[in-house]
């Protein structure tokens, strides 16, 4: 065991670290946020030249063959930055299932050009009434020809509006399959939405989409261990986020309590205020750990490791970040309500982030059914 | 960043697991595992075995006898054991006035008592509280007066554990009424067999006799068994609870006890079904091993922080972290055991707990400690400094407020 980070984390740390500081203030953020798409292309191409794009692919297609430590360090500054451009969906989720699941000309094709900055991509894989349960796919793909003609919707697509290709799950007759789809292909809509904190996600309805034989991604039938595999790094990236956005709303918690005053003295000299702050401290503290395991457990080839890991963390991290960002909100008082202070967006982004890719209820069940086994 | 366990570290606790499972009298693991009884000598013979393998004192600096391992090391050791069902190393001794001694004793003190602090010899025990000074200790008002080359000690301690058994009491007593409360308290260290000095039991909320008061009445104390300087007491008494909180986690013992859980809830039943398949029970127990689960980590990463930062000495303020959420465990995973049996809960057979009673239990053969372990484990979140202590030393030394 080692608690260390390597000297190039550390340097990514910094880099992060200066750049959300120097690059992604508050308000710019804002006008972002509100803007047609959402997010910067020019903050992309910044990604692009940092190797942000590029972290978590093998060096073989231009990658920097990071790990899942990495990616916790990139989305730990995110969280505190409330980053708004695609990386999770984009690089993390649909980049990792290509970089696992991909054909060589697939990853070839793809993987560069997501490095560089030139391609958004996005997994659409879960359906309106399926709510968080991965193995339910009712889109249908027939085979047409030497392809596949695809019909069905997806619902909540993460970055799904700004995506050029789409990787969409689909039965056939083998089962769940995936495939890419380009997003103005003829049979595609979209329809792009603002998310409660500012990001965007999309509807998708896909009707008669035509694909070739070698839009398959891994083999027909297939698709539910890679789409799970890559929902896990995605779910892992999240609890870094999540652990992020604790850090920055006890820091700016601790310095309102240090700097408003009621009845003549800072408001931190009360001591059911000061228990408070402590608890929000320890349940960071623990949530950072928990963040620390999913990410090393989320290399582990181990499937069942894995979803015992992974779930533990965003059950917890999920318990730990609900308690965080609601009395942060608390402890600023009417402060924290408001649309113009930093505190009422890392709360939101926190609570959505629970309800993404299984909420804490849904993943404190599966952690709790692995007990059934032990 | 590794979370996993080195080939290295992997060898070393296949080496402990080997020398606790054969070494372990089998008597004192089945007791432990039962939860009966346990008597001054199985404290005693687990210690001295420990000893004979080199590893009496493993959190000690290798110059007094320690074993120089990594938090990592530490943390394997205190799993194996745990698992083992072996006795929990009293701490007094070992981990309370050992240090204190290390640093602020003169050299004749470090020769005479630590070697017979890790081989066993002596059983220590501490005369902190007072029944008017708890959480605020520094109030405490046992007094040593000075009279040529002794002390005369007069005053009454309490909340002292397992004194019943102790040859020594280290003590803050205080030599001077001048200046702040703090600065008139000394550190001493008497025996126990000094006349004048009487135990008294205090019967605990699961009917055993686990601590005492202790009663001073001119009790003459030589002037060599104070340790570093009059009136500086204080200072090596925070230090002191700093080393306390070291290993307070608790986490080795906790995950003994969330397996027990486990399989009490498998063996009670409900609705014809084992309790582990009721959900609403189940998730109770996922609740509480989540705790754990990240309370293990952190346990590693502060105490390996603390040893990079401090070469392995006293723990920072990060140590009340580990107190507060290791307790809070500690006492859920008792409470849920307890609820496991439902209204076998109920019965209480204190004779149960004797090793040697050859009676017929009343229900399970698991039953008869829960109810009592959860009562007294009430004790965890008060004793070394009561959370609500820790929080305020977090609040202060951490956080500035």
């Amino acid at each position: 065991m080692d608690f260390n980070y390597t000297d190039e984390q550390n340097a990514l740390r910094d880099t992060l670290s200066r750049y959300i500081a120097k690059d992604y203030g508050f308000e710019q953020r804002r006008a972002l946020a509100k803007s047609e798409i959402g997010f910067s292309r020019d903050h992309w191409k910044q990604f692009a030249d940092l190797g942000l794009l590029a972290l978590p692919f093998p060096e073989d297609v231009g990658g920097l063959n990071g790990n899942a430590v990495d990616t916790m360090l990139v989305m730990e500054a995110f969280g505190r930055g409330l980053v708004l451009e695609p990386y999770l969906s984009t690089v993390v989720v649909a980049g990792g299932l290509i970089r696992d699941a991909g054909s060589a000309a697939q990853k070839e094709e793809l993987l560069p050009a997501i490095a560089g900055g030139e391609l958004m991509l996005a997994l659409a894989h879960y359906e309106r009434g399926a709510r968080y349960e991965v193995s339910r796919v009712d889109t249908a793909a027939k085979a047409d020809g030497s392809g596949w003609k695809l019909s069905g919707s997806k619902g909540v697509v993460l970055g799904g509006g700004a995506s050029d290709k789409l990787l969409v799950s689909a039965s056939t007759g083998k089962g769940v399959s995936l495939f890419l789809v380009d997003s103005n292909a003829t049979g595609v809509s979209v329809r792009s939405y603002m998310t409660q904190d500012g990001g965007r996600a999309a509807e998708i309805a896909l009707s008669n989409v035509a694909v070739g034989a070698d839009a398959l991604v891994g083999p027909e039938g297939g698709a539910l261990p890679l789409v799970e595999r890559a929902l896990d790094y995605g779910i892992a990236a999240l609890c870094a986020e999540s652990v992020g956005i604790m850090a920055a709303l006890d820091e700016a918690t601790l310095e309102y309590l240090k700097t408003r005053k009621q009845f003549g003295q800072p408001i931190g000299r009360f001591q059911a205020l000061q228990h408070r702050m402590v608890d929000m401290v320890i349940a960071t503290e623990q949530a950072r750990s928990m963040a620390m395991m999913a990410a090393v457990k989320a290399d582990s080839p181990d499937a069942a490791e894995r979803r015992r890991a992974i779930s533990a963390a965003k059950a917890y991290i999920g318990q730990q970040a609900r308690f965080v960002g609601q009395q942060a909100v608390q402890l600023h008082g009417g402060m924290g309500v408001v649309d113009e202070l930093n505190v009422s967006h890392w709360f939101k982004r926190l609570t959505l982030i629970d309800l993404t890719f299984g909420n804490t209820d849904h993943h404190l069940g599966l952690f709790s059914d692995t007990l059934l086994a032990a | 960043m590794d979370l996993n366990y080195t080939p290295e570290e992997q060898a070393f606790r296949a080496e402990v697991r080997a020398f606790v499972t054969t070494q372990l009298p089998a008597d004192i693991g089945a007791k432990v595992k039962g939860g009966k009884r346990l008597a001054k000598d199985d404290f005693v013979r687990w210690q001295k075995a420990l000893h004979e393998k080199g590893w009496g004192a493993t959190m000690w600096p290798q110059k007094f006898g320690g074993t120089g391992w990594s938090a990592v090391q530490q943390h394997i050791f205190e799993e194996e054991c745990a698992e083992a069902g072996a006795p929990m190393q009293l701490p007094f001794g070992l981990k309370m006035v050992a240090p204190v001694i290390m640093a602020f004793g003169n050299q004749a003190q470090k020769d005479t008592f630590l070697p017979r602090i890790v081989d066993g010899t002596d059983w220590w025990c501490q005369g902190y509280s007072e029944p008017g000074s708890g959480s605020d200790l520094a109030s405490l008002k046992t007094k040593a007066e000075r009279q040529g080359d002794h002390y005369v000690v007069n005053g009454q301690k309490t909340w002292n554990t397992l004194g019943q058994y102790a040859d020594w009491i280290f003590c803050l007593v205080r030599t001077s009424s001048e200046g702040r409360p703090q600065e008139g308290i000394s550190f001493l260290l008497i025996d126990m067999k000094t006349p004048g000095i009487t135990v008294r039991p205090i019967i605990m909320n699961d009917g055993e006799h686990e601590i005492n008061e202790v009663w001073f009445e001119d009790v003459k104390v030589p002037a060599q068994n104070l340790v570093g300087e009059e009136n500086k007491g204080w200072t090596y008494a925070k230090f002191l609870l700093g080393h306390e909180r070291t290993g307070i986690a608790g986490v080795g013992r906790s995950k003994a006890a969330l397996k027990h859980l486990k399989e009490i809830a498998r063996q009670e039943t409900a609705a014809g079904r084992p309790m582990i398949e009721d959900a609403r029970f189940r998730d109770r127990i996922a609740q509480v091993e989540l705790e754990l689960m990240a309370l293990e980590i952190t346990n590693m990463r502060v105490l390996s922080a603390e040893k990079e930062k401090k070469g392995g000495h006293a723990m920072g303020p990060e140590a009340s972290i580990l107190k507060i959420k290791g307790s809070e465990i500690q006492q859920t995973i008792a409470e849920l055991q307890m609820q496991a049996l439902g209204h076998y809960a109920l019965p209480w057979l204190p004779e149960a707990l004797d090793p040697a009673w050859p009676g017929e239990p009343v229900g399970a053969d698991y039953a008869a400690p829960l109810s009592g372990h959860y009562f007294n484990y009430r004790k965890t979140t008060i004793y070394g400094g009561s959370n609500e202590i820790q929080k305020n030393i977090i609040a202060q030394m951490i956080l500035g407020l």
